[in-house]
């Protein structure tokens, strides 16, 4: 276990803007790392909750089994282009990843 | 098997669309979308936008349930869809919803097996169904490219995925598992393998005991066996020259057929699984998993021993006719056709596949007819043409199409059978070979001789039996 006081260290914070494709400078870090802490703080009274012997619960709900027929509907890809803000015909424009 | 080979242990991750789909997996796009313009069959579920919601596709349920079934999966009975989050164009949502199996997860299925031919048993771990991720292009390479480009058409496409233990011990038995689950999943007609695409393969190996190479990219069930092939020679050479394997992912460049290292970011744990709690659960009851067995079509297995009993296949050729399902549907139909099934199967099984290797095609590319197929097996069986005038035929068949009757009719290839005929060429050929009868008079396996002279004058068109036994006679008045 991590020390209570300070959960996510400042390479973890790196190695999460790395995953995540963000550019963080080293006051970023810092700064980022203490927001990150703060919210895992207030989660951390959820762990004060004794749920000894009780099953995890996915849903809310006791839905089960909500399914659609496999039947085509005509696309809308006109609409949601018109909302992408890179393209290159009809491609979607994204930077390059490596 | 030799016990060199069995110190490599491979396993193999299967991706396979359920192309049969009309939609996608998780709406209502339409699922045709090979050759449609980029970003044509999407809508704001397969696109991530916001407050979309996903719904899974009945289809792909029954579908999935038809596949574990037939792969001998215990199927779960109550499951549920996992996020997987990772940073890249290729998901707009930034996860993929896919299943798993730790951290609470339940995949779809688990402990299948597939048997190979020699009774080897390859234990499935799990199955699990997800949606496929969009292509990506670049400009020139991905090295070269400054920006990439998005295509979502296959983004959300239902995708099943199996994982075997490291149970295959060698490329080839990569390639005999992948044959088999092949024509598994094309029986059950889910799955258009010729769809290009359609399947994918992540592979590892480890030679030895050493470390495990993950290889990623195998674009199509051919090129497994290569990139297998190439990673096990280069373990091996590693290994001779005292550099120990180190455990890493490669990535198979189909281009230059070689694996090179690939970095990979992710581990395991950073793509941070947790439950879609867009999708509700999915239990499926004892009585569906019965009715999909029920009405399953009939798979290679069964299909093998009715070949047997139907078309009085001998159990090697009814193999390989299942092997795949093209060549068991159209062997089925030419078998229909024929008086002489048997031979039909050893015109398809045993005669077709050296010319098909040798010309680089496959039997959908051939424009003949399966009555073509059965049309020869008649004539063989009713002794109309020699074998090696069937071979003749059989060839010209192949390569131009025609029916054999009419390459019969015009070569001339008739059995010369009325015996006047084969008595004249054989006091021919023993006059021409005073030597080589002299010889067969005292030491019997000399008459091969005589009677190769004999194929040779008359095309193949005598039938050796027949031959022989005069070439005896003559001899023995000698
Ligand atoms: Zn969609």
């Amino acid at each position: 276990m991590k020390t209570p006081k300070h959960p996510i260290s400042e390479k973890e914070v790196s190695h999460l803007a790395e995953l995540a494709r963000l550019e963080l400078s080293g006051k970023d870090v810092t700064e980022m790392r203490l927001h990150l802490n703060k919210i895992l703080d207030y989660f951390k009274m959820i762990d004060e909750v004794d749920t000894e012997g009780i099953s995890p619960t996915y849903h809310v709900f006791d839905l089960v089994n909500v399914l659609r027929d496999d039947t085509p509907h005509s696309p809308e890809s006109k609409d949601l282009l018109e909302n992408v803000p890179k393209k290159k015909g009809r491609y979607i424009k994204a930077p390059r990843m490596i | 098997m030799s016990s060199e080979s069995k110190k490599i242990k491979i396993g193999l991750e299967v991706h396979c669309q359920l192309t049969s789909l009309k939609t996608k997996l998780f709406c209502n796009s339409p699922s045709d979308y090979r050759e449609k313009p980029p970003n044509t069959n999407i809508c704001p579920v397969c696109i991530g936008t916001p407050g979309s919601l996903p719904v899974l596709n009945r289809n792909a349920l029954n579908y999935a349930t038809m596949v574990a079934s037939s792969l001998n999966f215990e199927i779960m009975s109550h499951m549920i869809f996992f996020r997987k989050n990772y940073f890249y164009p290729d998901m707009s949502k930034n996860f993929q919803i896919t299943q798993y199996d730790r951290a609470g997860g339940v995949p779809f299925a688990i402990n299948g097996y597939i048997l190979l031919n020699d009774g080897r048993k390859i234990r499935l771990g799990r199955m699990q169904l997800e949606e496929d991720p969009a292509k990506i292009s670049y400009d020139g390479t991905i090295e070269s490219s400054s920006e990439t480009y998005v295509d979502y058409n296959r983004a959300g496409i239902a995708l099943i995925e199996i994982v075997t233990e490291p149970d295959l011990e060698s490329p080839s038995d990569a390639r005999e598992f992948l044959n088999k689950l092949s024509s598994i999943l094309e029986h059950l007609n889910v799955l258009d393998l010729g769809l290009e695409g359609s399947v994918r393969c992540d592979a590892n190996i480890s030679h030895r005991g050493g470390k495990r190479v993950e290889i990623k990219n195998i674009s199509s069930f051919k090129e497994v066996e290569r990139a297998l092939n190439f990673e096990m020679t280069r373990q091996k050479s590693l290994a001779s020259k005292g550099i120990s394997v180190s455990q890493e992912t490669r990535h198979w460049d189909d281009v230059r057929r070689i694996t090179i290292s690939l970095r990979l970011k992710e581990e395991e744990q950073d793509y941070r699984y947790f439950p879609e709690t867009d999708l509700v659960p999915v239990t499926l009851s004892e009585t569906f998993i019965e009715k999909i067995n029920h009405d399953m079509p009939e798979l290679p297995k069964e299909r093998e021993i009715r070949f047997q009993q139907e078309y009085n296949h001998s159990s090697e050729i009814a193999r390989v006719l299942v092997k795949d399902k093209y060549l068991a549907d159209y062997s089925e139909k030419a078998a229909k056709e024929s008086i002489a099934p048997r031979e039909v199967g050893i015109l398809l099984a045993v005669n077709l596949p050296p010319f098909l290797n040798e010309i680089g095609k496959d039997l959908k590319s051939l424009d003949v007819a399966p009555e073509h197929f059965a049309e020869l097996a008649d004539m063989i069986s009713k002794g109309e043409v020699s074998r090696r005038s069937a071979k003749t035929i059989f060839l010209e068949m192949l390569k131009t199409g025609q029916k054999p009757r009419n390459i019969f009719d015009k070569k001339g290839l008739d059995v010369i059978s009325d015996s006047k005929s084969i008595e004249d060429i054989v006091t021919k050929i023993f006059k021409d070979n005073p030597e080589a009868v002299k010889d067969a008079a005292k030491d019997t396996k000399a008459i091969n001789f005589l009677l190769g002279k004999i194929m040779q004058e008359t095309q193949g068109r005598v039938d050796p039996s027949i031959a022989t036994k005069l070439v005896k006679q003559k001899l023995s008045v000698q």
